[in-house]
């Protein structure tokens, strides 16, 4: 029991820590070791603009990945024929706000504010924001994504376009 | 129009659209696609006459409920009245001007302007004026009530307004489109499709009909989205082109053309189908439940009509805004330019409405594997479109696109993979803004 209570718990700075290291790894684009950080069961989202507090399995998502196409998702990301992010994106995330929210069995619930820069050649700047919600799990004793929720703000997508990049 | 020297039509008509038939070549002035004299002309000559997709009745399912959206630049409010029926207002109010409704959607039991408060009922009557007495005894309020479009019609669900009073009726206007949203609407047992929730609006730097042509290029699939094919190969799906058919896709396909302007594709399925195809994407606890679903097509429609739903896969255009892909997914697309260089997309999923729980998860799934923001493939697509908008920045000495592929074979042998079915859209386009003078 007490494990159990152990592995759902952590300190803020350790959560911190972790969200800046996975910052840091999408905006240098290393996706392998950044997709090393999700569980095998890691589902990756983001919502409608119009309904960003609703359930991908009855409502049409921008993005809801189960970890298999996720997989997949990176694995077309580093495609040179993802014309959409090619070259790359530069990218540069603040991640502020964050908080330990609660928990869900041996998960723990995270929130995050975001703010995503993205720049292309020959395009203007798209800011990206909203907020985060994660589930992190201990695997091994190290944290991990099993669930990571980007909400955004924008009544709609509008001009940022696309989300072909991971948000 | 400016012709520049080495304009290989320099010597012709000044159109936009120059077609030989004899000589099997099609041209199309990029200025069509840069300028904005263009595309003031075609707010009055394309989207002031025909007829333009609003929304779908399941959007209002019950009395009171209502939408607002911007269709062909006016702000209007798509909404169920008290007494169950469908309008589309003009979201203007008739005091003073402003915005009456500007909630995205809710249900209403009447329209309150914030500015000074008239209020009208949801089939859009006046129903009250604060300070009603400072009017002169001439003041008619069954004169004020919100503007309906001129006019509107549907077909088997699917609401389209019209802003020329004098156009052909909806039916007569869908042409041969009507059979192929026939082949959506069969889908569900009940014949009701529904708009699922959660609504995809996008803006594209790049000119609102190069959105028309790739709706229904193929041609475009083994190079844009190879990251597509790759990722259906990768899950165990034959994505390559069977040998010496000189085919591109992995399954044959054709361009077709529905008559004023309207055009689909009409291929074999490899991708398979929620309703109801079977592929390996699906996973194999999928598969009893879509032979389900393929049963009850069959016992419903006949193993022929069955087949035509479910072994094929259909982007249809209904001209100018309107594309409905019946590909991995429904989608239902409109958009509408708001400058020569940036249009505004809206998409949605359709759906049976009768849809249990997995079906409908099944069908999201499907969706997201290709369409959308966030898709395998629509962003690609986006890039494709934009980058071609950059490229034309160079219009006055690269001025004239070809789009004769195909041109060389009859109507009927059009893949696809072809032009023909482009070519259908450009002469309509042209024949519009030629009308207009
Ligand atoms: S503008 Fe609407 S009440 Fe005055
Ligand atoms: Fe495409």
């Amino acid at each position: 029991m007490s494990d159990r209570r152990n592995a759902a718990s952590a300190t803020r700075e350790e959560v911190e820590d972790f969200l800046y290291r996975e910052a840091t790894l999408l905006d240098a684009w290393k996706l392998d070791e950044w997709l090393a950080l999700t569980t095998a069961d890691c589902g990756y989202y983001v919502p409608p603009n119009d309904k960003p507090d609703a359930d991908h399995r009855s409502t049409l998502f921008t993005i809801a990945d189960n970890h298999a196409r996720l997989v997949e998702r990176i694995k077309r990301l580093k495609d040179p024929s993802a014309h959409a992010e090619y070259p790359p994106s530069r990218t540069r995330r603040l991640i502020a706000n964050v908080r330990i929210t609660g928990s869900d069995g041996d998960a723990i619930e995270v929130a995050a504010n975001f703010v995503v820069y993205r720049f292309r050649r020959d395009n203007d700047r798209r800011e990206f924001v909203g907020h985060y919600r994660y589930k992190l799990r201990r695997e091994n004793g190290a944290l991990r994504i099993a669930e990571r929720r980007a909400i955004l703000d924008g009544e709609e997508l509008g001009a940022l376009g696309a989300v072909s990049f991971i948000l | 129009m400016l012709y520049l020297p080495g304009n290989p039509h320099a010597a012709m008509n000044e159109r936009y659209v120059v077609e030989d038939r004899a000589r099997n070549t099609f041209s199309l002035s990029r200025e069509t696609l840069v300028s904005s004299a263009v595309l003031e002309k075609e707010c009055r000559a394309i989207f002031d006459t025909c007829w333009i997709y609003v929304g779908h009745a399941s959007e209002l399912a019950h009395p009171g409920d209502f939408r607002t959206r911007h269709v062909a630049g006016r702000p209007v409010i798509f909404c169920r009245d008290k007494a169950g029926a469908i309008h589309v207002l003009l979201n203007s109010c008739r005091h003073r001007g402003a915005t009456v409704c500007r909630e995205r959607e809710g249900n209403a039991r009447q329209f309150m302007c914030m500015y000074h408060g008239w209020t009208y009922e949801t089939d859009g009557m006046l129903k009250a004026v604060p300070g009603a007495e400072a009017y002169g005894p001439d003041f008619d309020k069954r004169k004020f009530g919100l503007v309906p479009v001129p006019r509107l019609e549907h077909y088997r669900g699917f609401y389209f307004a019209c802003f020329d009073r004098a156009a052909v009726p909806l039916v007569e206007y869908l042409a041969g489109a009507k059979e192929y949203i026939d082949l959506v609407v069969d889908q569900s047992p009940s014949g009701r499709m529904e708009i699922i929730a959660g609504v995809q609006e996008y803006d594209i730097k790049a000119n609102w009909k190069l959105l028309v042509e790739n709706s229904v290029d193929d041609y475009h699939l083994p190079t844009v989205h190879t990251t597509w094919l790759n990722y259906m190969k990768n899950a165990g799906v034959n994505v390559r082109p069977p040998k010496d058919e000189g085919l591109l896709l992995p399954s044959k396909g054709w361009g077709r053309d529905l008559g004023n302007g309207h055009l689909t594709t009409d291929n074999i399925n490899f991708r398979g189908r929620p309703v109801a195809r079977w592929i390996s994407i699906y996973g194999e606890d999928a598969k009893a439940d879509i032979e389900a679903i393929r049963r009850e097509l069959v016992a419903r429609l006949g193993a022929e009509r069955a087949a035509r739903i479910a072994d094929t896969n259909r982007n249809l255009v209904v001209f100018p805004n309107l594309a409905i892909n019946d590909g991995s997914s429904v989608t239902v697309r409109t958009f509408f330019p708001i400058a020569p260089d940036r249009m505004r997309v809206t998409a949605w999923c359709l759906g049976p409405a009768e849809e249990t729980r997995a079906q409908r998860a099944r069908r999201l799934d499907a969706f997201l594997t290709f369409y959308g923001p966030g898709g395998f493939a629509t962003p690609d697509d986006v890039a494709a479109l934009e980058a071609v908008q950059q490229g034309l920045a160079a219009w006055r000495e690269v001025g004239w696109s070809d789009m004769s592929r195909g041109m060389a074979k009859s109507a009927g042998e059009q893949l696809n993979t072809d032009e023909g079915h482009v070519r259908v859209f450009w002469r309509r386009w042209s024949e519009l803004m030629d009308r207009a003078g």
